[in-house]
C-alpha cells in the first residue's frame, strides 16, 4: 500500500530500526533480570549485568598456604618449598598481573618470580599455581599474594536450586508456588462457570429485568476493587469464613464476574440464532443446549476469559494480601513473598531476581502460548 | 508435597461444588419440582423455563451484589461513621480529616500525574508501535515482545526496574543501569542538552498542550454554554498546564550531582516519574494491539485515496489514520486510566508510598491495615470512586444505546 505508485517508501530502514530499538528497549528490563537470577551473588555485586556475557576483571588478596600447616613444605634439595595454587575453589579465573604488596598490586606479571627478604622467592603463574622457596624453614602465615584476575562469563543453576528446592523457608518459593496455583486454579474456573450460564440467561432467555441487569454489569466493570476490600472482610470474619483459601476464591471469582459475564454475553449474543431455536424446537432444554451447544462453540471467549482472569489472579498482591494471608504467614502466594524478599532481602539480588523470575515463568509461558485468545478477549473486551 | 496434594484437594472440591449446584438445581427443577410428563407436562415445561433464568443467573448476581454492589454502599456508610464510637454516624468527619493530612494532598497530586502521564504515554507508545510494526515482515514478533510485560506482575515488573534503579556506594561497582548511564554524564554541554534542555523542553510542551486545551474549552463555553462542567474542566486543566510549567522550571534549574550514584527512589520528583515509567511499561503492549487492531480496521480507500491525493506518510497517518481511530483511542485511554486508579502493587513494593511517591490505593491501604483507621480508609476509598465514576456513567450509557 505504501508503494502504491510504484516507488518505494524510503522510511522503510528508518522502520526497522525505530522497531528493533523500541522492541529492545522493552525487552531490555526482562533480559536484565534474567541474566542476573543465573549469576552468583559475587558476579551480580562486581559488574553490571550487561557485562555478564564478557569475563570480568577484578582485584582479589589471596594468601599461599600457611606454611605451620602440617605437610605444607617440603625440603628439596636445600630449599623449602610450598607448592599450591592461591585460589582455593577451582575456577577458571586467569591472573595478568600481581605483587606481594598491597602498595605495588600491579608488580609482575603472571610467570615472573618476585623476590622477598630473606631470600624468600614467589613465583606465581597465570591459572594460579605458586612456588614459594626459601633457604630456611617458612614460619607463619602463608605469602599474601595481591592478584589481578579476569574470570570469563560464568553462570550458574545454584539460585534457581536455592529458591525451588531449600528448606529455607525466607528464601524458598516452592510452597508461595503450590499456593499461588491453589488461589489460582479455581478462582479462574469458577467465575467462567458462573459467568457462562449468567451469560447465556442474558444472552438467549427472556425474563424480566435482563437489561437492567446488563447495565449493571456494565456499570459493575469498572467499580475499584478497593473499595471492597473493609466490607468483604468484615463479611468473612463475620460470617465464619475468614483469612484463607475460600475467602480469596470467592473475592476473585466477584471481581472477575463482571469482565467474564460481559465478554462472554458478548460472545454468546452473536452465535447463529438459528441454530439454538432448532434445539429448542427439537425438545431440548435450556441446559442442554447450553452445555451440548453453547458451550463448545463459546470455547475462543472461554479461553481469552480464562487467560485474563489466570494473569490477574497469579498477579494479583493486594486480593490475597488482604483475604488470604493471616499472621502465621502459611498461606503466602509469591507476589506477596517476593514484597517480603525486598524487605529482607533488598540487596541480594541474586535471590530476588530468581524469586522474580520464577513468579512470572507461568504467565510468560501462558502468554506464548495462548497469544491469540489474549488479543482476542482484549480487543472484545475493549473496542466493543 | 503435602502441600500440592492439599491444594487439589481444595481445588477439586471448590469446582466441584460449583460444578455440582448447576447440574443439581436443574435436575431438581426438571424432574422434582416440574416434571415433563404427566397430564400438566405442557404447563409445568413453561413454568420450568420461567425459573430456569433465575437458576442460572442466580450465582453470578449474589457475587456481583454482594462483592461489588454492597461494598460501594458500605463503604460510604463506614466513610461516614466512627467505628471507635460503635459505628455512630459522624457526618464528614472523616473526609474532613483526610483533606487536613498533606499526605493525602501528596497521594492525590501524584494520582493526577500519573492520570495525565500514564495513559498519554502509553497511548503514545502503542499508536507509535501499532504503526510501525504494522509495516514490517516480522511485525508480529516484535509485537509479541513488547505486548509481553502485559504477562508480568507488578510485583514482578517492581523487582525487575528496582535493579534498573538500583544504588551502591561510590566506591562500588554500580549494577543499576540507570546508574551507570549517569555516571557517564560529566556536566558538559551534552549532559546540558540531555538533563536540562531536554526534560525541560518536554514539559514545556505538556505546559502548552494543556493550556491549549484549556484554551479550547473556556472558548466552547462562550460559543456553546455548559458553564459549570466547563469551567471545572477549565480550572483542572489550567492546574495541569501550572503543575508543567513548575516541572520545566524545576527541570531547566535543578542542580545535577554529576560522578555521584543518586538514589533514584528517593529524589522527590523523580521518584514519582521512575514509578510511572513501570506502569508505561507494562501498559505500553496493551495499548498497541488494541490499536493495531483499529489502524488494521481502517477502510483501505480512505487512505489509498489520499496516496493518490498526494499525501506524506506523516500526514497519510495523522489526518487520515487517527482520526478514523479516534473512538479506539478513547477507549484505550479510559481503559488505561481505570488501571492507574487502581494502582497499588508497584507503589508498595518499590516505595510504599515513602519519599513523596504516595498515591491514593496505597494510601488508602496504608489507613486499613497499617493505621487501622477505616473511617479514613473508606473516605479515600470513595474517592477513588468518585473519580471512576465518569467513566462508569459513560460506559453504562453507551451499552445502553448499543442494545437499542
Amino acid at each position: 500500500m505504501d508503494n502504491i505508485a510504484g516507488k518505494k517508501s524510503g522510511l522503510g530502514w528508518v522502520v526497522q530500526i525505530s522497531v528493533i530499538a523500541l522492541v529492545l528497549l522493552w525487552l531490555f528490563p526482562t533480559v536484565g533480570l534474567l541474566v542476573s537470577s543465573f549469576r552468583t551473588a559475587d558476579q551480580i555485586s562486581e559488574s553490571g549485568w550487561w557485562r555478564a556475557l564478557f569475563p570480568t576483571q577484578q582485584n582479589m588478596t589471596l594468601r599461599a598456604a600457611d606454611p605451620d600447616d602440617e605437610g605444607a613444605q617440603a625440603l628439596v634439595g636445600d630449599l623449602y618449598v610450598i607448592e599450591g595454587n592461591l585460589f582455593e575453589e577451582d575456577t577458571e579465573a586467569t591472573i595478568s598481573v600481581w605483587g606481594t604488596s598491597s602498595r605495588a598490586i600491579d608488580a609482575y606479571k603472571a610467570g615472573e618470580t618476585a623476590e622477598m627478604n630473606d631470600g624468600e622467592i614467589i613465583t606465581v603463574q597465570e591459572n594460579g599455581d605458586y612456588r614459594w622457596t626459601s633457604p630456611e624453614e617458612l614460619s607463619g602465615r602463608g605469602q599474601r599474594v595481591f592478584v589481578t584476575a579476569t574470570t570469563p562469563a560464568e553462570f550458574t543453576l545454584s539460585n534457581y536450586q536455592r529458591v525451588l528446592f531449600s528448606d529455607d523457608s525466607t528464601d524458598s518459593m516452592a510452597n508461595a508456588f503450590f499456593n499461588t496455583l491453589t488461589v489460582t486454579i479455581p478462582a479462574t474456573i469458577i467465575p467462567i462457570v458462573i459467568a457462562a450460564f449468567a451469560a447465556y440467561a442474558l444472552a438467549w432467555m427472556d425474563f424480566p429485568g435482563r437489561a437492567i441487569l446488563i447495565a449493571m454489569v456494565v456499570g459493575l466493570l469498572v467499580v475499584p476493587l478497593q473499595l471492597a476490600l473493609i466490607p468483604l472482610l468484615r463479611l468473612h470474619l463475620g460470617i465464619g469464613i475468614g483469612k484463607g483459601y475460600l475467602g480469596v476464591w470467592l473475592a476473585h471469582t466477584g471481581f472477575g464476574l463482571p469482565l467474564a459475564i460481559y465478554l462472554l454475553r458478548n460472545y454468546m449474543v452473536g452465535l447463529p440464532k438459528d441454530i439454538i431455536e432448532n434445539a429448542r424446537v427439537d425438545g431440548a432444554t435450556d441446559f442442554q443446549i447450553f452445555t451440548k451447544i453453547i458451550l463448545p462453540l463459546s470455547f475462543p471467549a472461554l479461553a481469552s476469559f480464562a487467560i485474563f482472569q489466570f494473569l490477574w489472579t497469579w498477579n494479583d498482591l493486594l486480593v490475597a494480601k488482604v483475604f488470604l494471608i493471616d499472621a502465621t504467614g502459611e498461606t503466602t502466594v509469591m507476589t506477596n513473598q517476593i514484597v517480603e524478599l525486598l524487605g529482607t532481602r533488598g540487596g541480594n539480588w541474586e535471590i530476588l531476581a530468581t524469586a522474580a523470575f520464577v513468579s512470572i515463568a507461568v504467565p510468560l509461558l501462558v502468554f506464548f502460548m495462548m497469544q491469540k485468545y489474549l488479543v482476542r478477549g482484549l480487543l472484545a473486551g475493549s473496542v466493543k | 508435597m503435602e502441600a500440592a496434594y492439599k491444594g487439589i484437594l481444595t481445588i477439586f472440591l471448590g469446582v466441584g461444588g460449583c460444578l455440582l449446584y448447576y447440574y443439581l438445581s436443574n435436575q431438581f427443577l426438571d424432574k422434582v419440582l416440574y416434571p415433563a410428563k404427566g397430564e400438566k407436562a405442557g404447563q409445568n415445561i413453561n413454568r420450568a423455563n420461567m425459573i430456569r433464568p433465575w437458576l442460572f443467573i442466580l450465582p453470578a448476581m449474589l457475587a456481583l451484589g454482594l462483592y461489588l454492589a454492597y461494598p460501594v454502599v458500605a463503604t460510604l456508610w463506614y466513610s461516614l461513621t466512627d467505628r471507635n464510637q460503635g459505628g455512630a454516624f459522624i457526618g464528614l468527619a472523616n473526609y474532613q480529616q483526610m483533606m487536613n493530612e498533606p499526605k493525602f494532598w501528596e497521594a492525590m497530586r501524584n494520582n493526577m500525574l500519573w492520570l495525565i502521564i500514564v495513559p498519554a504515554a502509553s497511548t503514545a507508545f502503542g499508536l507509535l508501535a501499532a504503526q510501525l510494526t504494522d509495516r514490517i515482515k516480522w511485525g508480529s514478533v516484535a509485537k509479541s515482545l513488547i505486548f509481553m510485560p502485559m504477562a508480568i506482575s507488578f510485583v514482578g515488573a517492581a523487582v525487575i526496574f528496582k535493579l534498573i534503579y538500583d544504588t551502591r556506594p561510590v566506591d562500588q561497582a554500580q549494577i543499576g543501569v540507570l546508574n551507570a548511564v549517569w555516571l557517564q554524564f560529566e556536566g558538559g554541554i551534552g549532559s546540558w542538552l540531555i538533563l536540562r534542555l531536554l526534560p525541560a523542553l518536554l514539559m514545556l510542551c505538556g505546559a502548552a498542550i494543556s493550556i491549549y486545551a484549556a484554551y479550547g474549552v473556556f472558548s466552547a463555553i462562550r460559543e456553546k454554554g455548559g458553564a459549570v462542567l466547563r469551567s471545572i474542566a477549565v480550572i483542572f486543566l489550567a492546574f495541569i498546564g501550572y503543575s508543567f510549567l513548575s516541572l520545566a522550571a524545576g527541570a531547566f534549574t535543578a542542580v545535577h550531582e554529576y560522578g555521584v550514584p543518586q538514589n533514584w527512589l528517593t529524589i522527590p520528583g523523580w521518584n514519582s516519574f521512575l514509578l510511572m515509567v513501570v506502569l508505561i511499561w507494562i501498559q505500553t503492549g496493551f495499548a498497541m494491539v488494541i490499536l493495531s487492531a483499529a489502524l488494521r480496521g481502517i477502510p483501505e480507500e480512505t487512505v489509498e485515496a489520499s496516496i493518490v491525493d498526494g499525501a506524506n506518510p506523516f500526514q497519510v497517518f495523522f489526518k487520515i489514520k487517527i482520526p478514523q481511530i479516534s473512538g479506539t483511542i478513547v477507549v484505550v485511554w479510559t481503559t488505561i486510566t481505570l488501571v492507574v486508579l487502581k494502582v497499588f502493587d508497584v507503589v508498595f513494593a518499590m516505595t510504599n508510598g515513602q519519599w513523596e511517591t504516595q498515591v491514593l490505593a496505597n494510601y488508602m491501604f496504608d489507613k486499613l491495615f497499617r493505621a487501622n483507621d477505616w473511617g479514613v480508609g473508606s473516605a479515600s476509598a470513595m474517592v477513588i470512586m468518585l473519580l471512576v465514576s465518569p467513566i462508569l456513567i459513560w460506559n453504562v450509557y453507551n451499552a445502553r444505546k448499543e442494545m437499542k
